[in-house]
């Protein structure tokens, strides 16, 4: 998806670096490989770009100038399409058990804007700074996440666990995973990364966290999954 | 960070959170914030208990496994201390270590992305 557009847009003087948020690096390598990138493409297991660039859910985007200026913080980021919620919409729900169709009728209700963010890509590749969605600099601190203390408490426990959890102590790293949860509950990749090692197909309730995908979509709505982008 | 030893290296303090040491203090692209003589231990190190502490900075210390995980500064409110980007360095899938200020000079699109 990503590769295609930078294909497209790299003669046009746009570089795109994608930054793998998994802790364990064989889980992302088949995507890697399946994607034949020929963009910088990255693994972070600690979570670094949730602390410098404030990334709480996945996919998210940010855009940085010539001189290495952020023009637009980390926002959702889709490249004019996204399959995988495509792919939701396809699925036939009275072929699921009950559990799974309700799963996957809160799932179809979250929203997103692939072409609309595409056309900004693609306005900023052709105007640059005289795009009207690069931000000026205070705009671009106006709108990046907030980080109360214990948010940033939050990215420690989350960067110790995967400390734990990549020595081979996984189950030290769950109570600092929790911790981070309960601090930051609006990081996405925070829980979905801890839940996804505990159940994979459905990141459902499981006896390590008080929480699961699906209960945490429902309290929010999923319509909230993803902010709307502002142009 | 992890961190076993409180007392770091400059550099490595610079290269895991962005924050140069400098004789007016810990800075990040136009902020500096001065710093106490007790930031720098007597062999030239960075006290990090010290720095955090003056940028605001959480130090989690887990006891059982001897280690201590430094979190990201909080003296804006905002993720961003500045829209300079701040320096990153992360490994590409062969474990070779990418810098995103090698790009400089190109328009950059960073994408977070996850296999879950």
């Amino acid at each position: 998806m990503w590769q295609e557009l930078r294909t497209r847009l790299h003669p046009h003087g746009l570089e795109i670096v994608t930054v793998a948020l998994d802790v364990d690096i064989d889980a992302a390598r088949p995507f890697v490989d399946a994607a034949t990138t020929t963009h910088p493409s990255l693994i972070d297991r600690g979570h670094r770009v949730d602390e410098l660039l404030g990334v709480v859910n996945v996919p998210n985007g940010v855009w940085i100038d010539e001189h290495g200026m952020i023009v637009r913080p980390a926002e959702p980021a889709f490249p004019g399409a996204n399959p995988v919620l495509d792919s939701l919409r396809e699925i036939d729900l009275t072929t699921l058990p009950p559990d799974a169709a309700e799963m996957l009728a809160e799932a179809r209700k979250i929203r997103a804007d692939p072409e609309g963010y595409l056309a900004m890509i693609e306005d900023w590749v052709e105007h640059g700074s005289a795009s009207p969605y690069a931000l000026a600099p205070e705009e671009v601190l106006r709108r990046a996440q907030p980080r109360p203390p214990e948010e940033a408490l939050a990215a420690a426990h989350f960067e110790a666990g995967e400390a734990l959890h990549r020595s081979g102590d996984h189950a030290a790293a769950i109570p600092h995973w929790r911790e981070a949860h309960r601090l930051f509950p609006s990081n996405w990749t925070y829980r979905r990364q801890a839940w996804e090692l505990e159940d994979p197909t459905r990141q459902g309730h499981t006896d390590a966290y008080d929480s699961s995908w699906f209960e945490d979509v429902k309290k929010i709505g999923a319509e909230n999954y993803y902010p709307p982008v502002r142009p | 960070m992890i961190l076993t030893d409180l007392h770091v290296a400059p550099a490595r303090f610079t290269d895991a959170t962005g924050w140069a040491i400098k004789p007016e203090g810990a800075c990040r692209a136009e902020l500096c914030v001065p710093l106490p003589a007790a930031s720098r231990t007597t062999d030239d190190r960075v006290d990090v208990r010290v720095v955090a502490d003056q940028l605001g900075m959480p130090l989690v210390h887990d006891e059982a496994h001897g280690f201590w995980a430094l979190g990201p500064e909080t003296r804006t409110g905002r993720a961003l201390t500045s829209a300079q980007a701040p320096p990153l360095e992360l490994p590409d899938f062969d474990e070779n270590p990418f810098q995103l200020s090698s790009l400089l000079g190109q328009k950059v699109l960073l994408v977070a992305w996850a296999s879950w």
